[in-house]
């Protein structure tokens, strides 16, 4: 194995059994089974693992886990490569292949390194103040700003993974997997409850994975391995590793997104899981704020916990000489594992006056030099850093000279800082805890609660403890019973209070890089500039110079900024609060959240049962809402104009068949049911005799039509309703709505029977012929006349026989079982065949009712009322329907409102265009006032020229007038004239032969 | 997303129901009888409370049952939920 130089020659939680080779960069290199990409860089002596964001700077390993703001990585390449992958997140694999972000050419020499040169002319908001003029060029800048600034590259090709999701209950969730996490998964589990136990981390343990503590005297990791044995044992417990808990929701909706690992052939990439837990428990840790000072950003520079964890957890010594720089006590516990590791420790720098908690002690003792009230004022170094800047302080600020100390590893820790993101998600309240100089769970609004460091608890004993009591007290909430709480035993270590330190600041690094936000490049001076410039707020000081932003989401910079805007603007911490922590808490590919919903699963499709039929018969098909519907049946060397041309006449001149199985049926049925159709309908409905069918006009309660349809009288207590494809739906939740809601004491039972039923109408001079042939029912215009109803058996097949017609000719409409639908239109076909009965689609339907003057969704668009589409007679005066109140409105019976008429081309050539605007003078200058729009548009091949259906200010006084359809779209101008709706047998004589 | 009670089916995922809009709309008994702003004040004019807010939804993807839910709209409280039938109007 080639020289992993910065690994230590035993320990850690790696298999040395199990070496894997990776390249980075194009460079081989060699880790371990259990490395972190992260770690095995590190090991591999890889320092500059990617260039910042806005100034390319050298960066190297920051963190050890998902607050990691500098080493993004772009993993993989081609159709699975994934961009902006935390590398210390990313778990090695033999043959894993990764590269570094936002450099060109490469990371050693990258030309965006200039920014970085002329960055005092790049403050925040540069681009919001430079690029506005000239305003169109912006498009133009915005290219290469979006270029130089950035982030990963994303896939170019499809995906070839899938990703599923899983919807799971339980009784007790449990978010983090360390020593609070599992301890209370455990109190939950010997409860009786259902526990699902997710940590993003692939292994268990959180915190103790990094650190040498003991439980029960024994190494922790022990008491870890024994406590997962007993969940795994447990039937109702399921333990979820790789598992980022991203986002909380309303109710008490977890949502968690798995990683799938190891990669097999048939298992998805990643998996989300949408929990409904009853309740709650949030073991989510802390996160390490970093310090900031002088030129903080350079490589060598790193969380003191995670150089802990890089030591402890993954063999790696990360530098040969460190130095520490932390305002707290924990921190001293990576000073020493690193002396014990045989890292040199030049020295601990704490700004505190005096350094009396117990670790301090233990490191004193161990010949580590501490020095008390000083402070790091810069990092020193080109490619990593070789030295820092040390300089005494007191009363929090810098005194006298600083002096250079050498270090190829620096350790830094601000405090810590609970990660509170899904207590917040939660809407719980957050309070400032001075104690710790960071934001603490206060006031739960779900059935949630917070236990261990994400509650501001750090030491080992008080995790263990509040895990046990929280899952304890989450399984009672449960409604499971109360069980008896053990704790094992640790021994607990007297800390002394942190000293807060916001900025370090000396004269001679007032205008040096003071980094606050590594990833997005937010610097203490560009916050003091924001400020200057009033943005005050949080929210502000975030969007104007993106600290908090990106894929940390300022997991290790938000307390720092905020802390450092209330000390420039003079306010407490607590008064300037957090910004709102939204979902998710990691990055979440866009794959696991379309789960299995993409391509032909995207959406239900509905088919006909002669779906089939249509396909073979080389039908082009349009999206009905859900439903597929043949267009037409163009027959080769045939244009979309000429098939639809040749299936109207067909109607007209012969016979036709379509498919109409997609409206909406409605069976009717109760005492009350004439009742309730006069109620929603604007037309009578108990005169209907039996056996006939009326057209029925519905309008919503504002008097706008709703939709409209036939219905057929099939009994005394019993309906037929249809209504149109797209409304069918909402059809129904309307009617059920009013006798629901409004008019239970009616005995009427609706029963949508849109999918039972198949249905065909057969259409035009020659129908009658057609099914003479299939039934032995009498469908002569004196048994069976417009309008009539029949049931007979049409080859065979038990049929309803409506004498209806939508396209205006002769025509019968044939409801079948739904399972006879595909006998019958053969049946229908074959009988056809002597007439050359024609198959036709949607367009050809539309062109015959347009020259019908009917109208449809296109018309009636929530703003016709029944007068304005010259139906106002159809409203019956004796009784009262929904909506029908409402046409005494004075604008609804304005004089102004638009009518529905009819529209020819004065040259009798040219198509209208769709969605054109009327207007009088078409020379007129803007705002041409418009006084009308075409809502149905086409080529009649009955009448030989263009028509076209509109709404028109007082239409049905400008019959014959001369009007211009505008369409901006087709920039032109079409001289029409204003006719009747009705083109093609305005009698309505055809239908009743 | 939220978890409503289905009087009928029991707690079920916000998913499965369609928002009806207010409840306690009264439809007048006589719509003719009424002027026309006490119909315009029946058809269009709704409050918009920040607190409990009785509401309707369908339980479209289950029932079909229309349930009368009172939840508050600032926490997404559900604090009771009970069929939808109004009393019948004079």
């Amino acid at each position: 194995m080639s020289a992993q130089r910065h690994r230590l020659a035993d320990g850690g939680l790696i298999d040395r059994s199990r070496p894997y080779s990776f390249t980075f960069n194009s460079r081989a290199l060699h880790g371990y089974a259990g490395d972190t990409l992260a770690s095995a860089l590190l090991a591999n002596g890889v320092s500059v693992v990617g260039r910042s964001f806005k100034y390319h700077r050298r960066r190297g390993v920051f963190g050890a886990g998902s607050e990691e703001p500098n080493a993004l990585v772009q993993l993989e390449t081609g159709a699975r490569t994934e961009p902006n992958m935390r590398a210390t997140q990313v778990e090695l694999y033999d043959r894993l292949t990764a590269a570094s972000q936002n450099c060109w050419p490469s990371v050693e020499f990258d030309v965006n390194a200039l920014t970085d040169v002329f960055s005092r002319f790049l403050p925040a908001g540069f681009y919001y103040k430079t690029f506005m003029w000239p305003r169109s060029w912006w498009m133009r800048y915005e290219q290469y700003i979006r270029d130089a600034g950035g982030m990963g590259i994303s896939p170019r090709t499809p995906d070839p993974d899938h990703y599923a999701h899983r919807h799971a209950h339980c009784d007790v969730l449990v978010a983090g997997g360390g020593p609070a996490g599992l301890s209370a998964a455990l109190a939950a589990a010997r409860a009786g409850a259902r526990v699902i136990l997710a940590t993003e981390d692939f292994a268990w343990g959180g915190s103790l994975l990094a650190e040498r503590a003991a439980i029960d005297s024994r190494p922790a990791l022990e008491w870890v391995r024994d406590t997962v044995a007993e969940l795994a044992a447990h039937p109702d417990v399921t333990l979820l590793l790789r598992s980022s808990v991203f986002g909380y929701f309303d109710h008490n909706l977890i949502a968690i997104a798995q990683a799938v690992h190891p990669h097999s052939a048939h298992a998805p990439r990643q998996r989300l899981w949408k929990v409904r837990a009853r309740q709650a428990v949030l073991a989510t840790g802390a996160i390490e704020r970093p310090l900031v000072f002088a030129d903080n950003d350079l490589p060598g520079v790193m969380l003191a916990s995670a150089a802990r964890a890089y030591l402890n957890r993954y063999a790696v010594k990360p530098g040969e000489r460190a130095a520490v720089f932390t305002n707290n006590d924990s921190a001293y516990a990576t000073a020493l594992d690193l002396h014990r590791a045989g890292v040199a420790v030049s020295a601990v720098m704490d700004p505190r006056a005096q350094v009396t908690g117990e670790l301090p002690a233990r490191a004193r003792a161990a010949g580590i030099e501490v020095l008390a009230a000083h402070a790091v004022v810069r990092a020193t170094g080109g490619r990593r850093v070789t030295g820092v800047q040390v300089a005494a302080m007191e009363n929090g600020a810098i005194r006298g000279q600083p002096r250079e100390l050498a270090c190829d590893l620096l350790c830094v820790s601000g405090g810590w800082s609970p990660a509170v993101h899904l207590f917040s998600q939660s809407k719980g309240r957050l309070r400032y805890d001075e104690r710790i100089a960071a934001f603490v769970p206060d006031v739960s609004v779900q059935a949630e609660r917070s236990a261990g460091a994400a509650r501001g608890s750090f030491a080992l004993a008080d995790c263990l403890a509040e895990g046990a009591q929280a899952g304890s007290a989450a399984a009672e909430a449960a409604g499971l019973r109360r069980a008896a709480v053990s704790v094992p035993g640790t021994t607990r270590i007297s800390e002394a209070p942190l000293l807060p330190l916001w900025d370090i600041e000396s004269g001679a690094t007032r205008t040096a890089k003071r980094f606050v936000d590594l990833q997005n490049d937010v610097t203490a001076r560009d916050i003091a500039l924001a400020a200057r410039e009033g943005y005050y707020s949080v929210e502000h000081l975030k969007r104007y110079t993106a600290l908090g932003m990106g894929t940390d989401q300022g997991k290790t910079s938000n307390i720092n900024g905020l802390a450092i805007l209330a000390a420039l603007i003079d306010a407490q911490i607590p008064e300037v609060g957090t910004t709102t922590f939204r979902p998710p808490y990691t990055p979440v590919t866009l794959g696991a959240i379309a789960g299995s919903e993409v391509g032909a699963h995207f959406d239900p499709v509905r088919e006909t049962p002669m779906h089939e039929w249509h396909a073979q018969a080389g039908a082009r098909f349009m999206n009905a809402g859900l439903w597929r519907r043949p267009m037409f049946y163009a027959r080769p060397g045939e244009s979309d104009l000429d098939a639809t041309s040749r299936e109207a006449l067909a109607v007209r001149r012969g016979v036709g068949i379509v498919d109409v199985s997609t409206l909406g049926k409605i069976d009717v049925q109760g005492r009350d049911a004439a009742l309730f159709l006069e109620r929603v309908y604007v037309n009578r409905w108990r005169n209907l005799a039996m056996g006939k069918v009326r057209y029925g006009l519905m309008l919503r309660e504002d008097g706008m039509i709703f939709d409209d349809g036939t219905t057929t009288r099939l009994g005394e207590q019993h309906f037929f309703m249809t209504t149109s494809t797209a409304t069918a739906e909402r059809a129904m939740s309307t009617l059920e709505y009013w006798l629901q809601v409004h008019w239970p004491e009616l005995d009427v039972r609706l029963t949508s029977v849109t999918d039972q039923w198949a249905a065909v109408a057969l259409a035009g001079p020659e129908s009658r012929a057609v099914l003479s042939a299939l039934t032995s029912a009498d469908v002569s215009n004196a048994a069976l006349p417009y309008m009539g109803y029949c049931e007979a058996s049409v080859r065979g097949i038990p049929a309803r026989i409506f004498r209806i017609s939508f396209s205006g000719e002769l025509a019968y409409e044939i409801n079948v079982p739904a399972d006879y639908g595909l006998a019958l239109w053969d049946a229908l076909l074959e009988a056809g065949r002597p007439c050359g009965i024609t198959p036709y689609g949607t367009e050809a339907m539309t062109v015959l009712r347009i020259e019908k003057g009917h109208f449809t969704g296109m018309e009636m668009d929530g703003r016709t009322t029944p007068g304005d589409v010259g139906l106002g007679g159809l409203v019956a005066a004796d009784k009262d329907c929904i909506g029908k109140r409402s046409l005494d409105r004075p604008a609804l019976r304005a004089p102004v409102r638009r009518q529905l008429v009819g529209l020819v081309p004065n040259d009798r050539s040219t198509i209208i265009p769709r969605g054109a605007q009327l207007v009088t003078d078409p020379q007129r200058a803007l705002p041409n006032p418009i006084i009308g729009h075409v809502t149905s548009t086409c080529h009649s091949p009955s009448l030989g020229h263009p028509i076209a259906l509109a709404l028109l200010e007082r239409g049905r006084e400008r019959y014959g007038e001369t009007l211009f359809a505008m369409s901006p779209l087709t920039n032109s101008a079409v001289g029409v004239e204003a006719t009747h709706h009705v083109f093609y047998d305005p009698k309505g004589e055809r239908l009743r032969v | 997303m939220m978890l409503l009670p289905c009087p009928y089916c029991g707690p079920r995922d916000v998913t499965e129901f369609t928002y009806g809009g207010d409840d306690g709309t009264v439809r007048p008994g006589d719509p003719q009888a009424v002027s026309d702003a006490r119909w315009v004040s029946y058809v269009y004019i709704r409050d918009n409370p920040r607190g409990p807010h009785d509401e309707l939804w369908q339980h479209s993807a289950g029932c079909r049952r229309w349930i009368r839910v009172r939840r508050d709209t600032l926490t997404h409280q559900v604090l009771s939920s009970a069929p939808a039938a109004q009393p019948v109007q004079p």
